[in-house]
């Protein structure tokens, strides 16, 4: 048995411990905003916070989240307003849109690491891949959050 | 939010699963109903016809709450046209914009219809110039029904009645009606005659930037591509096919891989075998640990070295002529001689959603889910995979994670159909992507050579191209590629724009057993490399600036002068750049669109490239929404200046060598380069494509500005592979 909270829920699972987390969020538990991309930890459209942190769920095998906090996409917030969407719907980033819910919890993850953060920090530590070439959009977008979470008073 | 109980879900019409998946996403979302199908499943006897509106005509249907939902006969795989397309419809509708919500045509009433639909097939960057008049015409067509509707009710003549934002209103009476009341009355008149549609100058919406429509559920994962198909009973499925195309499974240890927890069972498909699970991991898992012999046939012993030699040798044979103009090889005798060869490799699509197919097959009738760019082929590949009729076959198409081309041949879903059959439920079969790069269809491997001669002034007095590259139409089956020469072949060439003088290209179609197929723009952004290219040397030779010698043999061609004239003035050209960096342009017309962009480069002394800027202008002559636009241009660049930087696809042992994103890189974010996109339109009659054009002159732009930074032509594609290392001056 694994057992984690994930997007607040306490879920208890009979699974093998080597399935990758990826899996078991999109097939166990019909959470598919959570993308398939690579499986080897190159692309990011996995991503979802484990304890707050940016984590490529295709290579964590699902033993090493028990116990652990898990958000995903369709947790980040209840109705799609947090400040790294409402940037993300302002500049317009999405295109095919696959990428996009490893794009936004990556960002989060590292707005909240880097609220006010420069170019070379976006370039530095934001590797996840987008075939459509959302990245300028996605810089843009980035800065914009981080501008929204300051007005707000609080880090993203 | 989205882990509804498949099987609830299976219980609920899919009007009811529209309420809970609108009010579960909050004030964000705007419902697409299709990509909702997908998940809440509901395999209906006619899966289009339960909306509760009243259907104006195919196209459009109006709701009593004055919801306008437009079908979108074409893929939304992000060029935009879930927003372009309802654009133009609502254009002549006059209908409130805010109220409107696209939805995919359905490709089995489009069989059904005679083609209500016209043409389900994305591709050739063709959504809006393609459909552009009948889309404008079936919404001034319910516009003018609804104003009858409502003057029949009122007794008043239809012509002192107007129409706006869903309102159609009496005014000499003051009285008014929506187009939630109407909607069941207009959808029984008939009209005397159909009414003129706008022209450009009309225009109130098309033209104006709009925010795309499919934007809120790409935010929150309740976009439903493909991979996302959760059906009640449904299986998984992983597939290992012959790393070597065109070889054969030759045997397979099923018992190896017996009573591996949730393994159902094997089933051989074309060229290779698939492992049936309740979870696609185990499935996976299974299939990878599954013993499979294979004949791999006689191209087991060919490699990426062996076709570039073979390609370079077919240049000296025989070839079919594309375009001949005056005496070339008179014209060439005489002069300054410039020759150059040109070599780009094979190239994987690789779009972020790896191919994937769910398929259900039932005694009379086969559902499919998939992301397809052809509906309409996918249609009768699943219907001849099942053994059916096409019109037992209901395609629920979804969002698509990327296509560029190679979601247009759905290999994926014969397979799924195959597997479904075989084991009597419905299967979700998904590749890895490892499976997604060694089975791709690949833009096709060429070699192009130049001879070109220029008179005393530098003047171009003759141009003689011959490329050899793989036939896609011979790999794809049309036949048709034994006219010698193929227009995928040779665009970019046989049409290219300069004054030249004498004109010789031709062209030789050689196969490998590589698959080759459409590829983001396909021999534009290969040949539009090369010719780019070879101008710039033209140029060089001449003694003349790139800019300026471009300008001189497109005099006349006002559309290209004014794409070449706002590139050089935007990106400040001829401005001196530091030691090390370099300016690079180069300009191309495709689909009906031509693209203009300037790029600046830095080489470091140890050979690093970075492109920093990209000034790109673009005359698609009109423009339906300028935010796709400038999107469009912005994808296509990146999506060229991956293949350009890094693309290679290499066979080794008749087997592609590379598998994934660690050894096929692509462009993210620390490789961006600061993109501005300008609009220099020529309007009139034209109506150029988006989703490609932006993409050949990139390489060619790069690869120029790497000379103008370095002196160093490349001249064969990855960027990569050169050696540009050195000290700068």
């Amino acid at each position: 048995m694994v057992a984690f909270t994930i997007n607040g829920q306490h879920q208890e699972l009979d699974i093998e411990p080597e399935t990758p987390l990826l899996w078991v969020i999109r097939d166990e538990l019909g959470l598919t905003g959570t993308k398939f991309g690579c499986g080897i930890a190159q692309c990011g459209a996995c991503t979802v916070h484990v304890d707050g942190q940016a984590v490529r769920s295709c290579s964590l095998q699902v033993g090493d989240a028990d116990g652990k906090t898990i958000t995903t996409i369709e947790g980040l917030s209840p109705d799609g307003t947090h400040p790294v969407q409402q940037a993300w719907l302002a500049e317009d980033v999405p295109q095919c849109g696959y990428c996009q819910s490893g794009q936004i919890m990556a960002a989060v993850a590292f707005l909240n690491e880097h609220p006010d953060p420069s170019d070379a920090d976006i370039n530095d530590e934001l590797t996840n891949i987008c075939r459509c070439g959302t990245y300028a959009r996605i810089r843009a977008a980035i800065h914009r959050a981080a501008a929204i979470a300051k007005d707000a008073g609080g880090t993203p | 939010m989205t882990t509804m109980d498949a099987s609830k879900a299976g219980a609920m019409s899919r009007r009811q699963f529209l309420v809970v998946s609108l009010s579960a996403a909050g004030g964000l979302a705007i419902g697409l109903s299709l990509p909702d199908l997908a998940e809440a499943e509901p395999i209906l006897p006619e899966p289009w016809s339960e909306a509760t509106g009243d259907e104006i005509n195919a196209w459009i249907l109006i709701e009593p709450d004055d919801t306008v939902v437009i079908r979108v006969a074409q893929s939304e795989m992000g060029e935009g046209v879930f927003t372009a397309l309802p654009m133009i419809v609502a254009e002549e509708l006059a209908c409130d914009w805010e109220k409107v919500r696209p939805e995919y045509a359905s490709a089995n009433r489009n069989l059904r219809e005679n083609n209500v639909y016209g043409r389900m097939l994305t591709g050739g960057s063709s959504a809006v110039r393609r459909s552009r008049e009948f889309l404008q015409q079936a919404g001034a067509s319910a516009r003018e029904r609804l104003i009858h509707a409502a003057a029949e009710r009122w007794g008043v003549p239809a012509d002192a009645c107007t129409a706006k934002d869903s309102v159609v209103t009496h005014a000499e009476s003051g009285r008014s009606l929506r187009y939630g009341e109407l909607a069941a009355d207009a959808a029984k008149v008939k009209l005397a005659s159909e009414p003129a549609i706008k022209t450009a100058d009309q225009y109130t919406l098309i033209g104006q930037p709009k925010a795309r429509l499919d934007t809120p559920p790409k935010l929150n994962g309740t976009a439903q591509f493909g991979i996302d198909t959760r059906l009640p009973d449904m299986l998984y499925a992983a597939v290992v096919t012959c790393p070597v195309f065109g070889g054969s499974l030759k045997s397979y240890d099923a018992k190896a891989i017996e009573g591996r927890r949730g393994v159902k069972s094997v089933v051989p498909i074309p060229g290779g075998v698939a492992v049936v699970a309740d979870r696609f991991w185990r499935a996976k898992e299974a299939v990878a640990a599954l013993p499979v012999t294979w004949d791999e046939g006689p191209a087991a012993s060919t490699d990426s070295a062996q076709f570039a030699e073979a390609y370079r040798t077919a240049l000296n044979g025989p070839a079919a002529i594309a375009r001949k103009q005056g005496d070339v090889m008179k014209a060439l005798a005489d002069g300054k001689r410039v020759e150059a060869l040109y070599e780009v490799p094979h190239l994987a699509h690789a779009p972020m959603e790896p191919l994937n197919c769910t398929a259900h097959v039932q005694p009379d009738r086969v559902d499919v889910w998939i992301g397809t760019q052809y509906p309409e082929a996918a249609l009768d590949l699943a219907a001849k995979a099942a053994g059916v009729a096409p019109e037992k076959v209901e395609l629920h198409n979804c969002f698509l994670g990327g296509g560029f081309g190679r979601r247009a041949v759905n290999d994926e879903l014969t397979q799924a159909v195959l597997v479904s059959k075989a084991v009597g439920k419905p299967v979700k079969l998904v590749w890895t992507r490892e499976e997604d790069m060694r089975h791709d269809r690949y833009r096709p491997q060429a070699a192009i050579r130049f001879e070109a001669a220029l008179g005393p002034d530098g003047t171009p007095k003759g141009l003689r191209v011959r490329t050899a590259v793989g036939s896609i139409e011979r790999s794809l089956g049309w036949g048709s590629a034994d006219k010698g020469v193929e227009p995928s072949a040779v665009e970019g060439l046989a049409n290219q724009p300069y004054e030249m003088g004498a004109i010789e290209v031709d062209c030789v179609l050689k196969n490998t057993h590589v698959p080759v197929m459409f590829w983001r723009s396909v021999g534009s952004s290969q040949n539009a490399f090369a010719m780019e290219g070879f101008v710039d040397e033209l140029a060089y030779a001449a003694g003349q600036d790139p800019y300026q010698f471009r300008r001189k043999l497109l005099a006349g061609k006002d559309d290209f002068l004014r794409v070449l004239d706002t590139i050089a003035e935007k990106s400040d050209w001829g401005k001196p750049m530091p030691a090390g960096k370099g300016r690079g342009i180069a300009i191309h017309e495709s689909f009906g669109t031509i693209v203009g962009e300037v790029v600046e480069v830095a080489v470091s002394p140890k050979g690093e490239v970075r492109v920093e800027r990209v000034v790109a202008a673009v005359d698609c002559g009109h423009v339906v929404n300028p935010r796709t636009v400038e999107m469009q241009i912005e994808s296509g660049v990146v999506y060229g200046l991956s293949a350009a930087l890094f693309g290679e696809i290499t066979i080794d042992k008749g087997a592609v060598v590379q598998g994934n994103f660690d050894d096929y890189q692509v462009v993210r974010l620390a490789d961006m380069p600061w993109i501005e996109t300008h609009l220099a339109l020529s309007g009139g009659s034209k109506w150029g494509g988006i989703g490609e054009p932006g993409t050949p002159p990139i390489a060619p732009a790069v690869c120029n500005a790497i000379f103008a930074a370095t002196g160093k032509r490349i001249r064969r594609l990855p960027i990569k592979d050169f050696d540009l290392s050195g000290e700068r001056s």
